[in-house]
């Protein structure tokens, strides 16, 4: 097996107070392969952000283990990483670039942080670096003297995936990289993402809302549902054929332009049961599941094969 | 069609006086909206949209000056009325949902009361009905458990609620146009498509037309009688949805339609649209604002915009159309 990430019964539970536990991540298990564009989607509040905050060690894991190439991750405190190694192999571009650059940096500072901080490059060395970031996301030179309220939403986008490719990580996280951006720029941006993971040889755990954009980049996609993982599987395969009937919801909430093209919409009631203390005995997606049998409060379905490659929580899956 | 528009904007022109300069935002923008009929207005940040919703409802940046153009509404020219006038109107025959719920509902009233607040100054309600009134708005607009989410502040709800107590606020009165500025961007796909489903079975129910305002074509499509494609402060088409969607006729529509993913099955098969807006401020703009991006430009491109009748519901602003 080569897998780059190994990810086993991750779990993170903040305590809220009055012996009361949030299970944001609750034993969570996946690998990513070496090369692969790995998808992970589900609402807000479903612990994506927390998840991807787990594996980029700025969070401590409550239990479980993050291997990256056989290196074991979860045993560091997040505090002790920043300062490790390790930490160049996985890098993050953050949602909104606009928000997440340092304002008083220069887009050339921005990028070249992290490369003296972790490389200990400086100088001539480090300048000729930066500009040829700035030649491989396509930011003009010329821009790299401006600070991030003098560049276009686009602009800062290049800068925010220049900085994270800059010390070389072997696994890049994005979490909505074009969420914030047009569509006619968030092309541009989604192919450049494209072409370097190619030149680069980098894998991808992308995080987003928009399904269309998933279907489009990744090979593989988690389906993420109050903590837990619900389906995984081929995006081709699993956006044909959704296993799972969160998935099946998911999928029928796509704003599908072509009305001959509109199936069986699927709407899902009520909001989402409470993520604090969940009974172990009852499917996360009960009360909003369209199915929700006798047998779903009785017994939580555990993440299995359903057909090959593909992987399903749900009893009748 | 030849019953009155709920809503016909006419020849609508804003500036906006900045340090820089005076930026033309809108340029004799114009379209309608029938009775019961949705029309989205699309197109990217900066075209727009948002200005010509603020103008109909008087509600522009103090710095922003309408400098032509007619806003019909039930007889009267909105644009004309004075702000105590235009003040009865909105909230009871006009209304309008925010891009943000949490920002755009007062954090510390109780939503109930927020509701009923516009009952009371609006829709004849006392302010002993009120409560129970605001009570049936929430079951309208299908919130749970009503009558204990009334006594509920925004930050205790979730976004998709706070979207629905907007809703609810914005119908209440039973208004004759709704104006939706993104009503969910920042709502997930599960939940954008409830209030979607929401906003358009209570708008058929009542006979409301809506504006709605997207930079999300597919959405526009799905939801949509009409499109309104505006590009840097123009409109450069307007067509039924499922015609624009087969026949896009102005080149920046196509653009539009073929870098949004959704029925392409590889990302090299979208396009990207090449440049970005003019500045606005420029002395010299150009008569077609999209001509220094567009790929399909000729020698006519610099006389006064034309507008070409495809049909009677399909209109484009182009000399060299598709």
């Amino acid at each position: 097996m080569t897998a780059l990430l190994d990810i086993a019964e991750l779990a993170k539970r903040f305590d809220v107070g009055n012996k009361r536990l949030l299970h944001a991540v609750d034993e969570v298990t996946f690998t990513i392969g070496r090369g692969e564009t790995v998808g992970l989607v589900g609402e807000s509040g479903c612990g994506k952000s927390t998840l991807v905050r787990l594996i980029n060690r700025l969070l401590d894991p409550t239990s479980g283990s993050i291997r990256l190439a056989g290196t074991e991750l979860a045993d560091m405190r997040a505090r002790a990483f920043a300062g490790n190694p390790n930490r160049a192999r996985i890098q993050m571009v953050f949602q909104d670039a606009g928000d997440s650059l340092n304002p008083r940096y220069t887009a050339a500072d921005a990028i070249a942080d992290p490369i003296r901080r972790l490389k200990k490059m400086s100088g001539a060395a480090l300048k000729s670096r930066v500009e040829a970031l700035a030649d491989m996301t396509g930011l003009p030179r010329e821009l790299l003297t401006r600070f991030p309220h003098q560049l276009s939403g686009g602009q800062k986008a290049r800068v925010g995936i220049a900085r994270a490719i800059a010390v070389e990580p072997e696994l890049l996280i994005l979490d909505e990289p074009t969420a914030a951006l047009d569509v006619s720029v968030q092309v541009v941006i989604l192919k450049l993402l494209q072409q370097l993971k190619h030149e680069l040889g980098m894998s991808y755990l992308f995080v987003s809302h928009d399904l269309n954009v998933v279907r489009l980049l990744c090979d593989r996609v988690l389906v993420m549902y109050l903590g837990k993982i619900v389906e995984s599987g081929p995006a081709a395969e699993l956006f044909a054929d959704p296993k799972h009937p969160y998935t099946r919801a998911l999928i029928s909430a796509i704003p599908q332009a072509d009305p001959d093209k509109r199936v069986g919409r699927l709407r899902l009631g009520g909001e989402p049961r409470s993520p604090i203390d969940p009974d172990p005995t009852v499917c996360r997606f009960y009360g909003r599941c369209p199915r929700g049998e006798p047998r779903c409060s009785a017994e939580m379905p555990v993440l299995r094969t359903v057909a090959p490659a593909r992987q399903a929580a749900c009893h009748f899956a | 069609m030849t019953a009155v528009p709920a809503l016909a904007v006419e020849d609508l022109s804003v500036e906006f006086r900045t340090r820089s300069g005076i930026v033309k935002v809108l340029d004799h923008v114009g379209f309608s909206v029938d009775k019961g009929e949705t029309v989205a207005l699309v197109g990217e940040s900066g075209s727009g949209k948002s200005v010509t919703a603020f103008a109909v409802m008087g509600i522009l940046d103090p710095a922003g000056k309408v400098t032509s153009g007619r806003a019909l509404f039930g007889g009267a020219d909105l644009l004309a009325l004075s702000e105590r006038d235009l003040a009865e109107q909105r909230g009871r025959e006009l209304s309008m949902i925010f891009q943000n719920p949490r920002t755009a509902l007062n954090p510390i009233r109780k939503v109930g009361q927020q509701i009923a607040d516009v009952l009371v100054r609006h829709g004849g309600a006392t302010r002993s009905d009120a409560p129970r009134a605001a009570v049936e708005m929430l079951k309208r607009v299908r919130i749970p458990d009503p009558e204990r989410r009334v006594e509920a502040y925004p930050f205790e709800l979730s976004g998709g609620m706070c979207q629905r107590i907007m809703i609810a606020i914005a119908l209440a009165c039973r208004p004759a146009l709704l104006i939706a500025d993104e009503p969910t961007t920042g709502l997930d796909v599960t939940t954008q498509a409830v209030i979607m489903d929401l906003i358009g079975e209570l708008a058929h129910e009542s006979g409301m037309a809506t504006i709605f305002i997207t930079h999300d074509l597919a959405l526009a499509a799905e939801y949509c009688d009409r499109i309104v494609v505006m590009h840097a402060g123009h409109v450069v088409e307007a067509a039924p949805a499922r015609e624009l969607f087969a026949h896009p006729r102005h080149p920046y529509s196509a653009k539009l339609l073929a870098a949004t993913p959704g029925e392409t099955v590889s990302l090299a098969e979208l396009a990207s649209i090449p440049g970005g807006l003019p500045d606005l401020r420029r002395p010299d703009l150009p008569a077609c604002r999209y001509s220094g991006r567009c790929e399909r430009r000729i020698d006519d491109c610099t006389k006064p915009l034309p507008h070409r009748v495809v049909d009677e519901r399909h209109v484009v602003s182009c000399w060299n159309p598709l």
